[in-house]
């Protein structure tokens, strides 16, 4: 199978090319800079560009599209450039193009607004009460793609809970930074139960999805890894394996959220460019529950997590000790393609 | 009228007929002859024809004050169901909901006759079956009683055909009634209207309430509602007086099926109308929706539990078109055990007459009271001669609230002799359950000490009230209290009266509460053949005698004593709070009768073992004389029973298992709990493992399973006792209650394995033929790996180090709830957290040894118990906290 996978140079997308590679299949990637994928052509260019997405996906028979703007700053107009029109961009394409199945890689906060979820399944996506500028453009490009499913272009959605692992710079980078700078609180105590998923689940999941469209075509499925745990808990984990110190001050969550707004506002005037210390979305991330129900996802699916959350931290801790030291790859840039679940 | 706008009605119910009234046929009638009315009525007739589905009958459905026939619409649905098709035809009174509005003031009489015009009408024949709600009640019994012809079934909620000769009426409905209020409340304004809507809990959805307001927009279409309210019959002297009773002793002929749904939340129809209608209607089927109100249509289902009975108990009947009740009594056979008391006659009358039988310790540790056998039977004979003489009588109901000893013992069985209902209500169920049950027992009389007659008067518990001792006139006034004990035993020895017969083996003898850990308490009714057959199961499974001498610190099991033939020692305590018996005071009580048994609750003896120091030598002496210590009413830890077993080093441990409705169910011994759990450790016995070993059924008694499925119900009515296989514990015995009081449904879920009790308690046997228990089955988890019984993670968990007791509850949705574990620590923590990491840890690994994934650890300085035994958490609780917690709530306290 020819499978095109966008955005592979980040986290996810690579592991999900590579997880592609190892299967068999004659892997394409598609993003702004290198893939570093082995064994994966590279094609270079921006989902905003029509003419590189029209010769990417041509002679393709599946497409996973995960490239985004992730980010909790930066302009509306540009996430909904490369979010929203760059998914319609690769749609178009990939069906005038004669490709068979499209994965689109979504998150669930594109149906949360704020509220805490306990074991519900993967509800409607909503742009307009999804809480940020990513939350909404993503909502709005998989209402797109979900509508564009179709007999001979079949089209599902899937969406990644938290993704962390290895090399992570979303969840896991930002805990660690944070904590070692003695910022990260534990909101209301940190009780709220958060589902996560392992990079390596997460990316099974995706390429289960694209062998299984008979079934879960003009789906949204949530994926994590079943195993909530409490919030505070779970940073302690990631703490532990990064070997710096947990969190152990305590802010109310309300407090947190209205903080994390402010911050937000001001640091987004100062016109720096790196993430602010607290934002609201951190803040609700870290004060609600966020667990799902993943009966459906796993029968539709015939997949289940290889890798425990234990087993996730225990090699996450091995990666730190390898790198010797949290910052050897610590890079990244706010606004680069790489997909990221919420 | 826009039907389209009534949340819950499909307008293809909603009709208009025109009925000629008869009511001018009679000069006194409200029209002129040749008068026609016209109605609104809710009929479904037209859409089971469109369906092609022939009914089974007809409900022909009546609305109290002030409502509509809204209130039956979710009748209607379930009507027109193909799974049971009824007609069903709702109707809105002349003057009321969208009918006509006649200017006519139209009396109790005129009503029961404007139905039977409206009935004639629309042709209906039957079988017909009433229901009735409020003042609709009275009407629709009017019209059964006339039209008895086509009757085949009678439905009441919340309504009175009768008020006692000297009650007051209800204070709501005397303000409603007041000259200076009537008009501007029911009719000027919409205050009564508004103040009925908000009697529903919970509150009505505001589409709802404004549907129940549509017909009554204002004070023209309201008339008929102060009229009705006028119509209430306050006393005899009222023009509808007359009306009302003529239904009322009418309802006494009545022999159709009969049910009666009631929310007691009501402060116009309370438990005494109630009670006055099963007085009625004896047959009639009886549920008490706990903390539903008058408007208990809105507040609770209605209509499954009514299509159930019409199911069962009419459309058999309707088909048969004989309903033989003597078959249903198929004559059950003679146990010959004899009554109850059976054993104290015998002493009293053998050469052991003048041995102590009864006895009651006193503060400083000497006998402060006993009686001999003969003086026991004395006096409960004279007892029952007085109370006799003072109207009480087979089937009165006696709520009893005397502290265990000497009074109880005798009051007990007088009752008991006279075929009375002994009604037992403890303190352990917190004064507001205590309230709540009595109040639904509708005891007839109140027997009671100082304390609790004094919490009777304040209540307002209605019931006769006699005290034990004697009290000074004032005092009697004040406590509302009629006559003693004292003085009923003086003038039943001066009586030379017989006494009544003795009561049939097969009627009602006691009602006893559950603790209410799992909602609210439950009346128990057992029968006279029932509670001898519990004896007779005590006494061959413990080996208890005649000869046996036993401290009784534990209230159910201590009262069967002399019904065992047993002398009996009440220890110095406050039963209602078992941490008071003291080492000492246990020990006086062996010795002051040389007791071979105790029995006392687990709370009880771990205070025994907190204070074994103050033991004087003729204490532990009296101790070591032992031969049987029984404990139960909660979980028995092996360690507690180990602990004990050197303070009465000759005894056998027990701790039986049972509950209310089956006491007990199972026993096992302290060498046979070290002996399951070397099975459970080993492996070696198929099923040993996974919950508490609480032994094998008791003498007499048989146990097995109804198997969970992935929704953690047991559906299914097959009884299973395959060794390991999980489910609802199902128990058969001659000593299993009769059924629930007043809880119809909760009576019929518990029955229906024909032939067994489905105690609520989930677990499995062994191959050994052991009963584990695994939890309760309202606290089963149905986490998406498969269903979770909490007690044996909770065993696992408990045995860490530093943990103390622990409860695995579920959070989230049905299906796919996250397992969490609360667990207290020692030392406690100050306050309920999330646990520190490295303890979560330990937890999560203990509780997947068990099979359990947890998802979150919470530690609590103490977990939420039951009042009565201080030792069942109350997990349901439990499970609504840490949902909050998880959810990102702030902690408290659970």
């Amino acid at each position: 199978m020819r499978v095109l996978v966008t955005g592979a140079s980040g986290l996810l997308g690579g592991a999900v090319a590579r997880l592609l590679v190892e299967q068999g299949h004659e892997v394409t990637t598609f993003q702004r800079r290198p893939s570093g994928v082995p064994g994966a052509a590279d094609l270079h260019g921006s989902v905003t560009d029509d003419a590189a997405v029209r010769s990417a996906v041509a002679g393709m028979d599946g497409v996973i599209h995960l490239a985004a703007k992730v980010s909790f700053t930066g302009r509306p107009e540009d996430f909904d450039e490369v979010n929203i029109a760059g998914t319609a961009r690769l749609l178009a394409a990939a069906r005038d193009a004669g490709v068979r199945d499209l994965v689109f890689v979504s998150s669930p906060s594109v149906a949360n607004s704020g509220q805490a979820i306990a074991g519900l399944d993967a509800e409607p996506a909503d742009p307009a009460r999804a809480h940020g500028d990513y939350s909404r453009t993503k909502a709005a490009a998989e209402l797109l793609a979900l509508a564009a499913d179709a007999p001979g272009f079949r089209v599902t959605a899937v969406r990644p809970h938290i993704v962390w692992g290895p090399g992570d710079t979303q969840l896991v980078e930002r805990v660690l930074e944070r904590a070692a700078q003695g910022r990260l609180p534990l909101l209301d105590a940190g009780g709220a139960l958060i589902d996560t998923t392992y990079i390596d689940n997460a990316a099974a999941a995706i390429v289960a999805a694209l062998h299984r469209m008979d079934r879960v075509h003009g789906l949204a499925l949530v994926v994590s890894n079943g195993e909530p745990r409490p919030v505070g808990e779970l940073l302690a984990g990631i703490c532990a394996a990064g070997g710096v110190p947990a969190p152990a001050w305590s802010v109310p969550g309300r407090v947190a959220r209205a903080v994390g707004s402010l911050v937000e506002k001001a640091w987004l005037r100062s016109g720096r460019v790196e993430e602010p210390p607290m934002t609201r979305f951190l803040a609700e991330q870290l004060s609600t529950a966020h667990w799902f129900d993943q009966r459906r996802t796993r029968e539709l699916l015939d997949w289940t997590p290889a890798v425990s959350l234990d087993e996730g931290l225990a090699r996450l801790a091995a990666h730190y000790g390898a790198t010797s030291g949290r910052s050897a790859d610590a890079a990244g840039t706010p606004d680069r393609c790489a997909p990221s679940g919420s | 009228m826009v039907a389209a706008t009534w949340p819950g009605v499909d307008p293809a119910w909603s009709r208009e007929v025109d009925v000629p009234s008869t009511s001018g046929l009679d000069v006194s009638g409200p029209d002129r002859a040749g008068t026609r009315r016209r109605w609104h009525i809710l009929d479904n007739a037209a859409q089971l024809a469109e369906r092609g589905l022939t009914p089974a009958g007809t409900l022909l459905c009546v609305h109290g004050n002030p409502t509509w026939s809204y209130l039956w619409r979710t009748l209607l649905a379930a009507g027109t169901d193909p799974a049971h098709p009824w007609r069903v035809v709702a109707v809105d009174q002349l003057d009321m909901g969208f009918s006509e509005r006649t200017g006519t003031f139209r009396r109790l009489q005129d009503r029961i006759d404007d139905l039977g015009n409206l009935t004639d009408e629309l042709g209906l024949t039957g079988p017909v079956v009433t229901v009735g709600h409020d003042w609709g009640g009275v009407i629709s019994l009017g019209w059964a009683l006339a039209h008895q012809d086509r009757l085949a079934g009678v439905v009441l909620t919340n309504t009175a055909v009768h008020q006692p000769a000297g009650v007051p009426i209800p204070a709501a409905l005397r303000l409603a009634l007041h000259p200076a209020v009537h008009r501007w409340g029911t009719t000027t304004s919409d205050a009564f209207l508004r103040v009925t809507h908000a009697l529903a809990h919970p509150a009505l959805d505001p589409a709802v309430r404004a549907a129940f307001m549509a017909p009554y927009r204002n004070a023209r279409r309201r008339a008929g509602v102060g009229n009705f309210v006028a119509d209430i019959p306050a006393d005899a002297s009222h023009p509808s007086y007359p009306a009302l009773t003529a239904v009322a002793e009418g309802v006494r002929g009545l022999s159709v099926p009969a049910l009666m749904l009631w929310g007691p939340r009501d402060p116009i129809f309370s438990d005494r109308y109630l009670k006055d209608l099963v007085g009625r209607l004896p047959h009639a089927q009886v549920h008490r929706f706990e903390g539903a109100g008058h408007l208990v249509a809105e507040d609770r289902n209605i209509a499954d539990p009514i299509f159930t009975w019409l199911a069962e108990r009419v459309s058999d009947a309707i088909a048969a078109e004989t309903a033989s009740p003597a078959a249903a009594e198929a004559a059950a056979e003679a146990t010959g055990t004899g009554p109850l008391w059976a054993p104290l006659t015998v002493l009293a009358s053998g050469p052991d007459a003048d041995q102590t039988a009864v006895a009651e310790m006193a503060p400083h540790g000497g006998v402060s009271r006993s009686l001999s056998w003969r003086e026991l039977d004395r006096r409960v004979t004279d007892l029952a001669r007085g109370l006799s003489g003072a109207g009480v009588a087979a089937g009165t109901r006696v709520s009893l609230m005397v502290p265990p000893g000497v009074d109880l013992t005798v009051v007990l069985y007088a009752c008991l002799r006279v075929g009375a209902v002994v009604v037992v209500a403890d303190a352990g169920l917190g004064l507001r359950g205590l309230s709540r049950a009595v109040r639904g027992a509708t005891p007839d009389v109140l027997i009671g000490i100082d304390k609790a007659l004094a919490a009777a008067a304040a209540l307002g518990w209605e019931a006769r009230r006699f005290s034990v001792r004697e009290l000074p006139a004032a005092r009697r006034r004040i406590l509302g209290v009629e006559t003693s004990l004292e003085r009923l035993g003086d003038t039943g020895a001066a009586a030379d009266a017989d006494l009544p017969p003795v009561p049939a083996a097969d009627s009602p003898a006691a009602v006893l509460f559950t603790s209410g850990s799992t909602g609210p308490a439950k009346g128990v009714q057992y029968t006279h053949r029932q509670l001898a057959a519990m004896r007779d199961t005590l006494a061959a499974t413990l080996d208890l005698r005649p000869g046996t001498r036993l401290v009784a610190g534990f209230a159910p099991f201590a009262l069967l004593g002399p019904a065992l033939g047993a002398v009996s020692v009440t220890p110095d305590m406050d039963v209602t709070r078992p941490r008071t018996l003291t080492a000492r005071a246990l020990a006086a009580a062996a010795a002051a009768i040389g007791a071979t048994v105790v029995f006392a609750s687990p709370a009880a003896l771990r205070n025994v073992l907190a204070t074994r120091d103050t033991l004087t030598p003729e204490g532990r002496q009296a101790l070591d004389a032992v031969e049987l210590l029984l404990s139960a009413g909660a979980p028995v830890p092996r360690s507690l029973l180990e602990d004990l077993q050197d303070l009465v080093p000759a005894a056998e441990l027990h701790t039986p298992y049972g509950m209310t409705e089956a006491l007990p169910v199972t026993d096992i011994n302290l060498a046979q709990i070290r002996e399951a759990a070397a099975d459970a450790a080993a492996g070696t016995v198929p099923g040993a493992g996974n919950g508490i070993c609480v032994g094998r059924a008791v003498h007499g008694a048989e146990l097995a399973v109804a198997p969970l499925v992935a929704d953690g119900t047991a559906p299914g009515n097959r009884p299973v006792t395959d060794a390991g296989v999980t489910g609802e514990i199902l128990v058969r015995a001659a000593h299993v209650k009769d059924s629930y009081d007043r809880l119809w449904l909760t009576q019929r879920e518990s029955a229906r394995t024909a032939g067994w009790h489905r105690t609520g308690d989930v677990g499995h046997l062994d191959a050994a033929g052991r009963l584990w228990v695994e939890g309760r089955m309202a606290h089963v988890v149905t986490a998406p790996g498969g269903v979770v019984t909490p007690v044996g993670a909770e065993q696992a968990i408990e045995a860490l180090s530093g943990v103390g007791l622990a409860a695995v509850v579920g959070v989230g949705p049905a299906g796919t709830q996250a397992v969490a574990a609360v667990v207290e620590t020692v030392p406690a923590v100050r306050k309920a957290e999330p646990a520190e990491p490295g303890l979560a840890g330990r937890v999560r690994a203990a509780a997947r040894q068990a099979g359990v994934e947890v998802s979150a650890v919470l530690t609590v300085p103490a977990q939420p118990t039951d009042i009565r035994h201080n030792a069942k958490i109350d997990r349901t609780r439990l499970a609504r906290w840490a949902g909050s917690v998880l959810a990102g709530g702030r902690p408290g306290t659970p």
